[in-house]
């Protein structure tokens, strides 16, 4: 069971969408697993056969717990945790290891047919709701049939907050505990500054105007291609505070601080977020909010942030003071851009200005690193050429 | 289609953006970001839905003025009668 997040200990596995004897590949979707945030789609990490699924569906198992056994090609079987941070096991491992001189397994049976194929937890559901599998198109991997594929046999009038979103009296506690842990034990410093986003909402008047309504460009986007790209220019940001001491992160996956209706908050990862363009920050930000609001997202989305960002202009505030998510190291916040009074050329000006703020982690970096990040997303956004 | 036919469309897309609430407890005249709590993320996946559906392009400088399910259907039924 992976860590899927500073605050989780526990999960429950809810389907299998791989079954033993299949092979997978790196990146392979093959469980979903039930956390305090929702339901939480698991990659695998290596590639290989598998030989056991390890844990039942349904079964509540702490974080460290073995789910699957894979045997990777050309070599004996070996646990293969479905994510790397398994390797650290914060509870008690509850199926064993095999020892390093266990027998090969025997091969595994012949593997599944690539057609008609289906996780064994769809095959419940489609026998529970009287609906014919063949008649499916599957979203799992390889095109297998999962449980999201099979429809409600008496769709409507399902209850609130039962379509599939996360429980949020759990997140609530989850969202405690990640906050607790940071204000116990980061020491966190306070930057702020003002950016003057005309040039930034002209360039983007002008782009959007070139573009279909579904291609068009958020506001938000800026904020986040600005904060990505700046960490080129002041590294240390972006990293975990691991064992007493800074680790820099060598890629830039930012952590987007999603507010849910009715009060969760959950900050999946845009992963590579500074390899990606403003359309493809726009795509995937859409992507991530609709997933999040739904409770589908990813493990490595969950546990791979190296920076978060979080923007509260839409709620109508103008300054946010944010606070670390552990183990990162600084948080960014944006305001809502208010028109003010502004200087040009010596001259009073009406310009939409916004707030942009940084919590950093004292232990990690100073006061003067965080404004020099600060000052280079401001230098970004005042140049929104230069975020193309 | 006839404005009944489209409300309830618009309904069905804003069910969609917000799955907590049902089509029908949608209020006409109330503002949908404070009825449903949805964001601009949401507002522009509804104006991308309603532009593929119907090719109505709601223009940036508008959008402000459309805050209620009626002010919506107001707007958009004359551009595909």
């Amino acid at each position: 069971m992976p860590s899927l997040g500073a605050d989780m200990e526990r999960g429950v596995l809810v389907e299998w969408l791989v079954n033993a004897g299949e092979t997978v590949k790196r990146g392979d979707l093959i469980a979903v697993v039930e956390t305090d945030k929702g339901a939480i789609e698991v990659e695998v990490w290596t590639a290989g056969t598998v030989t056991e699924l390890a844990v039942d569906e349904g079964a509540d198992v702490p974080v460290g717990t073995v789910l699957a056994r894979i045997a990777e090609e050309g070599e004996t079987v070996v646990v293969v945790p479905v994510a790397p941070v398994v390797l650290v096991a914060a509870e008690p491992v509850t199926t064993p290891a095999p020892e390093a001189s266990a027998p090969p397994p025997s091969p595994p049976s012949a593997p599944a047919p690539t057609q008609g194929r289906a996780s064994p937890w769809a095959r419940h559901l489609a026998a529970e709701r009287g609906v014919d599998l063949a008649g499916l198109t599957g979203t799992g991997p390889g095109g297998a049939i999962v449980g999201v594929d099979v429809p409600d046999a008496a769709p409507k009038r399902a209850p609130k907050k039962a379509k599939g979103g996360p429980d949020l009296d759990a997140m609530r506690r989850a969202v405690a505990r990640a906050m607790e842990r940071s204000k116990r034990e980061i020491p966190h410093y306070y930057l702020g500054t003002e950016i003057d986003m005309g040039p930034a909402l002209a360039w983007l008047e002008r782009t959007n105007a070139s573009l279909p309504p579904p291609e068009r460009l958020l506001s938000a986007v800026l904020l986040l291609r600005a904060t990505a790209l700046a960490v080129t220019k002041v590294p240390e940001m972006n990293g975990f505070w691991r064992d007493g001491q800074l680790e820099v992160a060598p890629d830039v996956h930012l952590g987007v601080a999603i507010s849910l209706r009715g009060g969760g908050l959950v900050s999946p990862a845009l992963l590579h977020a500074d390899q990606l363009d403003l359309g493809g920050l726009m795509r995937g930000l859409n992507d991530l909010v609709r997933r999040a609001r739904r409770g589908r997202l990813r493990g490595s989305e969950m546990m791979d942030s190296t920076l978060t960002m979080t923007s509260m202009g839409d709620r109508g505030v103008s300054d946010i003071q944010g606070i670390i998510y552990p183990p990162q190291v600084a948080i960014v916040g944006f305001g809502r851009a208010v028109e003010r009074p502004w200087v040009v050329d010596g001259a009073v000006v009406p310009r939409p200005v916004m707030r942009v703020t940084l919590a950093g982690d004292h232990r990690a970096h100073d006061g003067h690193r965080g404004g020099l990040y600060l000052a280079e997303i401001q230098k970004l956004l005042e140049n929104p050429e230069s975020l193309t | 289609m006839n404005r009944d036919e489209l409300e309830a469309k618009v309904r069905t897309l804003l069910v969609d953006l917000a799955p907590e609430f049902e089509a029908e407890e949608i209020e006409a005249d109330e503002d949908l970001r404070e009825q449903l709590d949805i964001d601009s993320m949401d507002l522009h996946q509804l104006a991308g839905t309603l532009y593929e559906t119907y090719g109505v392009d709601i223009p940036e400088s508008e959008r402000a003025g459309l805050t209620t399910l009626r002010s919506i259907v107001d707007w958009v039924l004359p551009r595909i009668s």
